[in-house]
């Protein structure tokens, strides 16, 4: 209903104040000081990230990234990603599940211990599985040739050449860790506002478990799955905090592609740093590309993060 | 309530629940919690003395009130600018307003440490940005300024994402309401509309400095780690590990850690907060 009072003659200058919004000038001002903000803060960083990395041309480019070390810790970066974002997918999934779909006891106490990793600093981190595998270690002590125990153990590791400290296994656990709640943490609001009915009827209509799982769940939550595997996946190949304390950073072996850039930083190298964080740059270019449409394809997914 | 009452309880139609809640708490386990408890577990082998006397050293006092003066100030300045960012890109039509709202995220999807050492160089001396300072008298690189810098960087997304869905759903009447009583634009911000957002501003605030804390690869290369000086509580950890002094660098764990499960705790309430103030709006 059109309230009576809007039939009334405005006076002229009030024709220009609209209620809910501000003066032009005042809109461009508060524009200009974000776009300011932005453009120095963000804009230029990544404009400078680029131009760094070809200072000294296309050819010194491509022999960095060409060079062995560079490709090893490409692979390896990988290889820590192709195992942690997997896992954290399944744990992800099976998490939602339990959580949204049935009731029990200290579900809350749950979801706060899933979100866990990210208030925990990179550096600790890596520190809790050196203090679990490591030399000195909870379990590093039964590695350890002297303990009375198990002797075996630790020839057994040897023999077979396992390490976890300071090698691979150790930077695939710091990369699980910290990458831990991604995917939980998108699918968990989005099954829950989804509810269960869809599920029970399902499976009153004489599906099985996994059919239900397969052609009622899946489709419901693949794009949250996504935007889940997406945002984990890029944390996965940076983290450089966590995986700097566990891997003992050995060239062409246990260094990372964040850790290879700091190897080369360091060595004062500096266009073969950026070389290198170009590539890692770019796929924060691709992670954000994807994300933003992932969200224009759901736009319940923007929803689901209000409520978080 | 009708169908609570009349539901029999132990019945559910739907499968898996002991499966997944199983894997659900083992890998939890696994992964997070015992390796966590071993946090505990190494401290316990100092003594009470020990404990007390590695986390007052002054090298740790000082990078505690480093870590959290600096972390404090970014996610302040986050929240001025954050706020004008939300409110921009909730508010205003501009060009290329879609791109801008993709790359408020940047700091999330951008590694720490290209962050970190793009941050370095652009405001090194001979950087991009430092080149300009230099004159001024400004140096940044090296100095706890560089230190805040590289937090406000890491810190952006962290409010502008907390205030954007409130600012989205906040009601136009209340505003038209306030302005035909006769408040002008600024009274009904800083009456209306500001209370309504403070909730979600200060989860924003508190998200970006619990990050801020725990930071580490944005920050090293441009602070320089010089100690009493620049020199993060992170770094402390850092470098008693290089020294293979696991029970002191333990100890000081245990205090970020403390202080990161204060944070989380107070996130916690504050979102609960947020939630429910928004709802009591909508109602």
């Amino acid at each position: 209903m059109t309230p009576a009072a809007t039939t009334f003659r405005a006076p002229p200058r009030a024709t220009h104040r609209h209620p809910t919004t501000e003066p032009p000038a005042v809109r461009r001002l508060l524009i200009g000081i974000a776009l300011g903000f932005m453009a120095l803060f963000l804009v230029l960083p990544l404009v400078f990230v680029f131009t760094q990395a070809f200072a000294k041309g296309i050819e010194f480019y491509f022999k960095t990234l060409g060079d062995a070390n560079a490709w090893n810790a490409i692979k390896l970066t990988l290889l820590a990603a192709a195992i942690a974002v997997p896992l954290n997918c399944v744990f992800g999934v099976c998490a939602a599940w339990a959580i949204a779909k049935f009731d029990f006891r200290g579900k809350n106490v749950l979801l706060t211990l899933i979100d866990l990793p990210f208030s925990v600093s990179p550096v600790i981190s890596g520190l809790i599985y050196v203090l679990v595998f490591g030399a000195q270690g909870w379990l590093g002590l039964y590695m350890n040739a002297d303990h009375p125990k198990f002797p075996w153990l630790a020839n057994w590791l040897n023999e077979h050449n396992i390490k976890i400290i300071f090698a691979v296994p150790g930077i695939v656990l710091a990369t699980i860790f910290v990458t831990f709640p991604f995917v939980a943490r998108e699918l968990i609001p989005l099954m829950q506002a989804q509810g269960r009915s869809e599920e029970e009827a399902a499976r009153v209509l004489g599906a099985s478990g996994w059919q239900t799982f397969w052609r009622v769940t899946v489709p419901n939550i693949k794009w949250g799955l996504l935007y889940g595997v997406i945002l984990c996946n890029a944390r996965a190949m940076g983290e450089f905090g966590a995986v700097s304390v566990v891997s003992g950073k050995i060239r062409g072996q246990t260094n990372t592609v964040p850790l290879h850039i700091e190897a080369l930083y360091d060595d004062y190298n500096f266009t073969g740093a950026f070389a290198v964080a170009s590539l890692l740059a770019f796929l924060a270019l691709i992670t954000l590309g994807l994300k933003t449409w992932v969200e224009h394809k759901n736009a319940a997914l923007k929803e689901i993060e209000v409520s978080k | 309530m009708a169908s609570k009452l009349f539901r029999p309880k132990k019945i559910r139609v739907l499968p898996g629940f002991k499966l997944t809640l199983g894997f659900t708490l083992f890998y939890l386990g696994l992964i997070v919690l015992i390796p966590l408890a071993a946090v505990f577990w190494k401290t316990s082998t100092l003594t009470w003395p020990e404990f007390w006397h590695t986390i007052t050293m002054p090298t740790a006092l000082a990078s505690y009130r480093l870590t959290f003066g600096a972390s404090f100030c970014a996610a302040l300045v986050n929240v001025v600018f954050g706020l004008i960012v939300a409110w921009v890109l909730v508010r205003y039509e501009f060009f290329g307003k879609k791109i801008v709202d993709a790359l408020v995220d940047l700091p999330f999807a951008l590694p720490t440490a290209v962050a970190g050492i793009t941050l370095a160089a652009l405001y090194s001396q001979h950087g991009w940005i430092g080149q300009l300072l230099t004159p001024l008298g400004i140096k940044v690189a090296n100095t706890q300024t560089g230190i805040f810098i590289a937090l406000t960087f890491i810190g952006l997304p962290f409010i502008v994402r907390t205030v954007q869905p409130i600012l989205e759903d906040l009601d136009p009447e209340l505003e038209e309401a306030a302005s035909s009583l006769g408040a002008n634009r600024w009274q009904v911000f800083w009456r209306v509309i500001l209370p309504m957002l403070t909730p979600a501003l200060l989860t924003g605030f508190a998200l970006a400095f619990a990050r801020a804390l725990g930071e580490y690869g944005s920050v090293i290369f441009i602070a320089g780690n010089i100690p009493m000086k620049t020199q993060i509580t992170p770094v402390i950890i850092m470098a008693e590990l290089d020294m293979f002094d696991y029970a002191k660098a333990t100890a000081i764990a245990v205090v970020m850690l403390v202080a990161s499960f204060a944070l989380l705790l107070t996130i916690n309430v504050l979102q609960w907060w947020t939630n429910r103030h928004n709802t009591t709006n909508l109602a």
